[in-house]
This record gives C-alpha cells, structure tokens and sequence, in this order.
C-alpha cells in the first residue's frame, strides 16, 4: 500500500509539471541534436579529408601537385598517373602475388580453423579447457618473440624468397580465428547435435553437415580478417621476399617511394590508390560482415 | 548384464569422442609446437649465443644483456622512443576510440552513415596510409599545414624534426581509432535499455547516467581495448619504417626498428634474441598489471555464462 501511494505521489509530481517540463526537454533536445550533427561532421571532415586527398591527388599532374593553394579537382584530371604508375613498378604483377597469397591462406583458414574451433566448442576431450587457455594466451603473445626463430627456421628449410613462409602458417590454425568460430559455435543449439548423433551421424558429420552450413557469418568474418591481414601484410614480405618479382603490393608500394628520384606524389597516390580501392569496395559489399566481427569477439565471452 | 554392457559402450562412446577431439585439433597444436613453443624456447636460447646465421652459434651466457643494458645507447634510446608513442597514443586510442563511440551511439538520422565514414580509415592498407599521409605532412605543399596556415598556424617539418616525428606518428595511428570506436560501439549497443530507464527514474540527468550506467557496463571493453593496444602499440613498426625509417636523428627508432636493424641488417641473431626476449618480459609485465589492476575498475555483470 505504501509502495503504491509513494507511486501514485511519483506520477502525479511528474505530471504537474510537465507544461514547462516537456517545453524544457524539447528545446534541450533539439540543441544537443544540432550539436551531435556539428560534431559529426567535423570529426567525418576529419576523417574523410585525407582519403579524399589520396583519391585527388592520383589525378593530378606533376605541376597540379605543386599549385598553392592546393585544388581538389584538378583540371585536367591526370588518369595518365595509373598507367604510369603501373609502368614504373610491375603493379599488375604484385597486385597478383598479393591475390596468391591472399588466396591461399584463405584457403588455409578455411581448412584449419572451423575444425579446431569445433572441437573446442562441442566435444569433450581430457584437458580441452586448459588448451583453451593457451590458445587464448597466445592471441595476445607479441609476435616480436617468436619472429626470429621462425625466420631462422624457414631460412634452414630453404623456403626464403618463397610464399611458403607467408602461407603455410595458416594451415595450423591462427588462434583468433579459431576463438572467434568456437564463441559462434558455441550458439549453435547443441539438440540439433545431439539429434544427429542419435541417427548415428559422425562427430565430422555433424560438423560439416550441420555446423558450418549454420555459420556461414562466421566463416564470411574470417575470410574478411584473413583477406585484409593478408592484402596489409608488411612485414613478413619485408623479411621473407628479397627478389623484386616476388613482391606483394604492400612491399611494392614501399618501394615505389625508394626508387622515385623526384617524388611524383600523383604517381604514388595513384599506385595507394590502386591498393586501398579493393579493400573499400570490399567493405561496402560486406559491410555488415565487417562489423558483425567486432560483435563476434565476444569482448564478454 | 545389459546395464554393464550399456555403461562399457558409452565409457568407448566417450573415449571415441576424445579421440575425435584430438585428431580435430591436431593442426593447431603441431602450429603451436612449430610457430610458437619451440620458437619461445629458441629465442631464449639464442639470447645467450653470438650467432651471425652464416657461422654457428657461440655460447656467450649474459654477455649479450650486460651490453646491451650496459653500453647499448640505441636500446635505451628505442626504448624511450618505444614507451613515449605508447603512453601517449594508448590513452589517446582508447579515450578518442570511446568517446567517438557514444558519438556515433546517439539515435540521430544518418548516424550509419557517419559509422561507416568513421570506421573506414581505419581498414585503409597500412602503407598505403602512410604514404598518404607523408605527402599530407610535407612542409611546403603539404594538405595539413596549407589548413593550418588558414587559421593562423605555421605548420611545423611534421617528420623532418626530431620533436615533431613522433607526434606526426601518433596522429598518423590516430586516423584508424575507428577500429577500436567500432569495438566500443558493440558494446555500447549491448548495454540493456532498461538500466537507463531505471537510471532516469531515479532522477540521474545524461552526465550522471554516462558515469553511472555507460561507463562502468563498458570497462570490460576498454580494458580489451586497453590490452590489445598496449601489446600491439609496443610493437610499432611499419608506420615508422614506411614514413621515417627511424630518423630525424632516431627520433622515430622505436624498438621493434631497431630490433629488426639488429637482426635483418647486421645478422646479430644472438644480440637481436636477447633484445627480443626483454621486449617480450616488458610487454608480459606490463600486461600482467593491467590485469592485476582489473579487479578494481573492470565490472563484470554477474551470472552472464563465460
């Protein structure tokens, strides 16, 4: 009775005051509106200007770059840049090493982490929780540690100035693609399972019959990850591919700046340009994947 | 009898499975025995060898630590290096990243479009980026001091000062904290309504609510974001390799630059092993802290399933 009166009290004090009340909210929410726009588009000019420059840039002649103060559409528009750029380093070429080793750990994630990644989720094995664990350890383990051994060792097995050293990684299982699939896994009911299982169905069955059908999201996320860390990669190009037929795009575009005598920026630009393009057309297919990925990690998990 | 039978069966039945389990795991555990056990071990073993990759290595003990705590001017100075872009540019990542978020969690018309313009710098191939942004930082014709000199400023030599190159660093990794707002804005979205609802029942305006509900549901996330910055923060490399190479003056020689000069360029395999190994105790040990510290400002909700 009292909880109710105090209520009733509550309700009646809100309403009594609600002339100037809601007059007061309506006026404060429309400031902090045109405040929210005004911030967001200084911070999206911030953000944005620079890409938008990059772009611009690409199609500007050598004396375009030098006019002050600056334009963002040149006239002429300069397109000559990407097949000059293309001409000055074998852009083609690396643009194609790049897709192979691309595609290839693709394929190696493909091949390794779901599989992993259900064991971890559903079946039951003597010490799978402390081999969690050290996988889990092992997502945040500096890579600087264990650099050198593994360059030592695919210098001895010969397999330097090779892809072997970029792409057979893979095929064990990169621990945060193996987290990421086992947290999905673990949403899959486990009666869908278990009902196969009664039917007499194999754990590998189940597993490629049921379970990666179900979790195409996933797989679109780490083939996403695996795509971009690999489109990126510089640093493992840069130790393990000497020979200039050899190199990725990423590679190449460092390069590209150490071979030019004047710095033709357009040039350059246009070459970034001809790298970044993909991922961005990429993003705006699969936006939601992208983002759905972030979800994924299961920060909570 | 028939009970005994069922029992032996489902004991096999259990056993197979376990069988199943190791045989699915087993790629991930020859990588982890290949790429990262044997690795570690090595790498600690080289530490006390002087091994230039084209002769064996030479057993030297701790020699290679006594000089390089001793006499190693450049270690100390890439540490330094090291410990300012990461003290700065973690709190900035982490701070700008949320900040950005609960911008972008506001319920306004277009707000997904802003996300995606926000998040997109961030998936921009990283020397790509770079280059980009070497051009923007030119001293003359530069896009970013053309803006400053609009408003007053005379831009400095972004990257051809030893005071201004780490800075320029700094703001170069600040154009993808749209990686870490997108990690916020997950867990932002993932704040039950009904918190803020109780909240404002209770008569807690938008400030307090923002420290009284949003701040402490998302210390899980900044403390991931924390981490993960920390670790990966330390080991700078590529933008500083693309756009400096370590200079003016080593002002950009952080130490993952000059680990790989000691490795890659002078072939010191048991010096760079050694300088490896400390990376890894000062990243383990500054980790470890954070963690410890976790316990007194990340909240987790209770009886949510691990």
């Amino acid at each position: 009775m009292a909880s109710t009166d105090r209520t009733l009290r509550g309700t009646r004090g809100r309403t009594a005051g609600s002339g100037p009340w809601l007059r007061r909210v309506s006026v404060r929410r429309v400031i902090t509106t045109v405040m929210t726009y005004l911030l967001l588009v200084v911070v999206a000019a911030a953000f944005s200007l620079p890409l938008v420059w990059m772009l611009s840039t690409s199609v500007k002649s050598l004396q375009q770059q030098m006019v002050w103060p600056p334009v963002w559409i040149p006239d002429p528009i300069a397109w000559q840049n990407y097949p000059d750029a293309f001409n000055f380093l074998p852009l083609a070429r690396y643009t194609f090493n790049t897709l192979l080793v691309t595609g290839l750990s693709i394929l190696g994630v493909w091949v390794s982490c779901p599989m992993v990644a259900y064991a971890f989720a559903r079946i039951r094995f003597p010490g799978r929780d402390l081999l969690f664990l050290v996988l889990v350890a092992t997502i945040m383990l500096p890579s600087a540690v264990r650099m050198l051994p593994t360059y030592l060792m695919f210098y001895y097995m010969g397999w330097l100035n090779t892809y072997l050293p970029l792409v057979v990684p893979a095929f064990f299982g990169s621990p945060f693609y193996i987290f990421l699939l086992r947290q999905y896994f673990r949403t899959i009911p486990e009666d869908l399972a278990d009902a196969a299982r009664v039917d007499g169905s194999t754990e590998l069955g189940i597993f490629v019959r049921i379970f990666l059908p179900l979790s195409k999201p996933a797989l679109a996320v780490i083939t996403i990850f695996t795509f971009q860390s690999n489109w990126n990669d510089f640093f493992g190009p840069l130790i393990y591919l000497n020979k200039d037929e050899l190199r990725t795009l990423a590679l190449g575009l460092y390069y590209f700046r150490a071979y030019q005598d004047t710095t033709n920026w357009g040039q350059m630009m246009a070459a970034a340009s001809t790298m970044t393009v993909p991922v961005l057309v990429l993003f705006a297919l699969f936006q939601r994947h992208f983002i759905q990925g972030v979800a994924l990690t299961g920060i909570k998990g | 009898m028939a009970v005994a039978t069922k029992r032996r069966s489902r004991m096999s039945l259990a056993k197979r499975r376990a069988v199943t389990g190791y045989l699915f795991i087993t790629p991930w555990i020859i990588g982890l025995l290949a790429f990262t056990m044997i690795p570690i071990i090595a790498v600690f073993v080289l530490s006390f060898t002087r091994f230039g990759v084209f002769d064996s290595p030479v057993w030297v003990g701790l020699d290679n630590y006594r000089r390089i705590f001793a006499e190693d001017r450049l270690f100390r100075l890439s540490l330094g290096n090291t410990a300012y872009y990461v003290f700065v540019s973690v709190p900035l990542h982490v701070s700008l990243g949320f900040l950005l978020a609960v911008l972008l969690n506001s319920k306004v018309f277009g707000v997904t479009f802003f996300r995606a313009l926000f998040y997109v710098p961030s998936i921009v191939p990283q020397v790509a980026g770079v280059l980009l942004f070497v051009w923007l930082f030119q001293p003359q014709i530069g896009l970013l001091n053309y803006l400053l000199r609009l408003v007053g400023i005379p831009g400095p030599n972004w990257l051809g000062r030893p005071e201004w190159a780490k800075p320029a660093i700094i703001i170069m990794s600040l154009w993808g904290v749209g990686g870490g707002m997108i990690i916020y804005l997950a867990g932002l979205q993932s704040i039950p309504e009904h918190l803020y609802e109780a909240a404002e029942i209770d008569g807690a305006n938008a400030w307090r609510r923002f420290w009284a509900v949003t701040v402490p549901m998302m210390t899980p996330t900044i403390f991931f974001n924390l981490v993960m910055g920390l670790i990966n923060s330390f080991q700078v490399f590529t933008t500083a390799y693309v756009a400096t190479g370590g200079g003016p003056v080593n002002s950009t020689l952080f130490y993952m630059l000059y680990l790989y000069r000691r490795s890659f360029q002078d072939f010191r395999m048991g010096y760079a092993s050694s300088l490896a190994w400390i990376l890894f105790i000062i990243v383990l040990a500054l980790t470890a802290v954070v963690f410890r510290s976790s316990s007194s400002w990340v909240y987790y909700e209770s009886g949510g399933e691990g």
